[in-house]
């Protein structure tokens, strides 16, 4: 067994998990990789275990953050000290994830964290309302967080076992875990890194944050972070192994 | 209160309450929740037969009408009820997420185990 696993959560994405898997072992061979099915109605599954992936089924829709939390908790009761997670639409690049996987492998930082924003990260046009949204929740996490945060949305993400250890508890937000998510880390005390890193734009209609929902997103996002903010963490120990 | 009105309330809530029993006898509603509304019934009950209670009531909160003190309570009692249900719905909801969850990895723990104790058996399909 790896130390390190792959959680890709996946919801209806038959078409390009398999892709993304392949691509994901040509660049980091010594990793397993878990995905979680969310209750898709197509093949999603199949596809994944066709290329060699651990695929865990919910029986019906928990939405992202639970099947994350799901990915969570495998990791952590099979053992693995190391996580990346990454999307299943193609987003993020897996020729990016030996950068992120690096970090935390050098134990430089506990989370280390994609961002389109930093200086030399980047890939295609956020559309402006999401930019806006975003960088709204990025000045709020930074105000509350007093640290240097950037592309607060980001799921593109690499953690040690201190980290797995907390995501797999109940103090996760499985709701909508994002910006709240990074207030919780620099609660808990964990080292944050961002580093830049190149998505490409998922396939239309599949964002999370688009149209309508974008108000009630930024409304459940506030509420959310208002929580983490006034919740007390605890500290994770010092050297987490299995 | 007019003697219609006070037959009319009786009756209603003698109507909710046998409607209530019914549905507990039916079990379609759980005895904590039965209760809840027997309680309510038994307090329209009380306030028909009682109109002076309502008066009083009406007097202390410093109201011009009696009607006043009953939508005021009644709204309230409802709007803390419905909050009451959404903490209920929250808890049970998380727990439905957790249970979800853990059957996603024990049916793929059982999966696995199942492969690996019958290769030969897979490969002959």
């Amino acid at each position: 067994m790896a130390e390190t696993l792959v959680v890709i959560p996946a919801c209806n994405e038959e078409q390009r998990v398999g892709a993304v898997i392949a691509s994901l072992r040509a660049q980091v061979p010594d990793v397993d990789v878990f995905v979680v099915d969310d209750g898709s109605g197509d093949g999603t599954a199949a596809a994944a275990s066709a290329v060699g992936a651990r695929v865990a089924r919910h029986p019906f829709n928990l939405g992202y953050g639970a099947a994350l939390q799901t990915a969570y908790k495998y990791a952590l009761r099979h053992g693995y000290r190391f996580c990346l997670q990454m999307d299943a639409d193609g987003q993020h690049q897996p020729s990016e994830a030996r950068k992120l996987l690096e970090l935390v492998w050098r134990g430089e930082c506990d989370v280390a964290i994609g961002s389109r924003f930093l200086e030399g990260g980047g890939g295609y046009p956020v559309p402006f309302l999401r930019r806006a949204g975003i960088q709204l929740f990025s000045v709020l996490a930074q105000w509350l967080a007093r640290e240097r945060l950037t592309d607060v949305t980001s799921g593109f993400i690499a953690c040690n076992r201190r980290v797995i250890r907390l995501f797999a508890s109940d103090l996760f937000p499985a709701d909508f875990p994002d910006a709240d998510v990074r207030l919780m880390l620099q609660k808990a005390g964990l080292r944050v890194r961002e580093t830049p890193v190149v998505m490409t734009a998922g396939p239309p209609n599949k964002s999370m944050h688009g149209g309508i929902m974008t108000a009630w997103y930024v409304v459940k996002m506030l509420l959310s972070m208002m929580v983490v903010w006034s919740t007390r963490y605890p500290r994770p120990p010092e050297e987490d192994r299995p | 209160m007019t003697p219609t009105q006070r037959v009319f309330s009786i009756v209603v809530a003698t109507l909710f309450f046998l409607f209530v029993l019914w549905a507990i006898r039916r079990r379609t509603v759980e005895i904590q929740y039965a209760f809840l509304w027997l309680t309510v019934a038994a307090g329209i009950a009380l306030l028909a037969f009682f109109d002076d209670l309502l008066q009083a009531v009406t007097l202390f909160i410093g109201a011009k009408v009696p009607t006043t003190t009953l939508f005021l309570f009644g709204i309230l009692v409802l709007v803390l009820i419905n909050v009451q249900f959404s903490m209920r719905i929250s808890h049970l909801h998380g727990r439905l997420r957790s249970l979800a969850q853990e059957h996603a990895l024990l049916s793929e723990e059982l999966e696995r185990e199942r492969t690996a104790r019958a290769p030969a058996a897979d490969q002959a399909k």
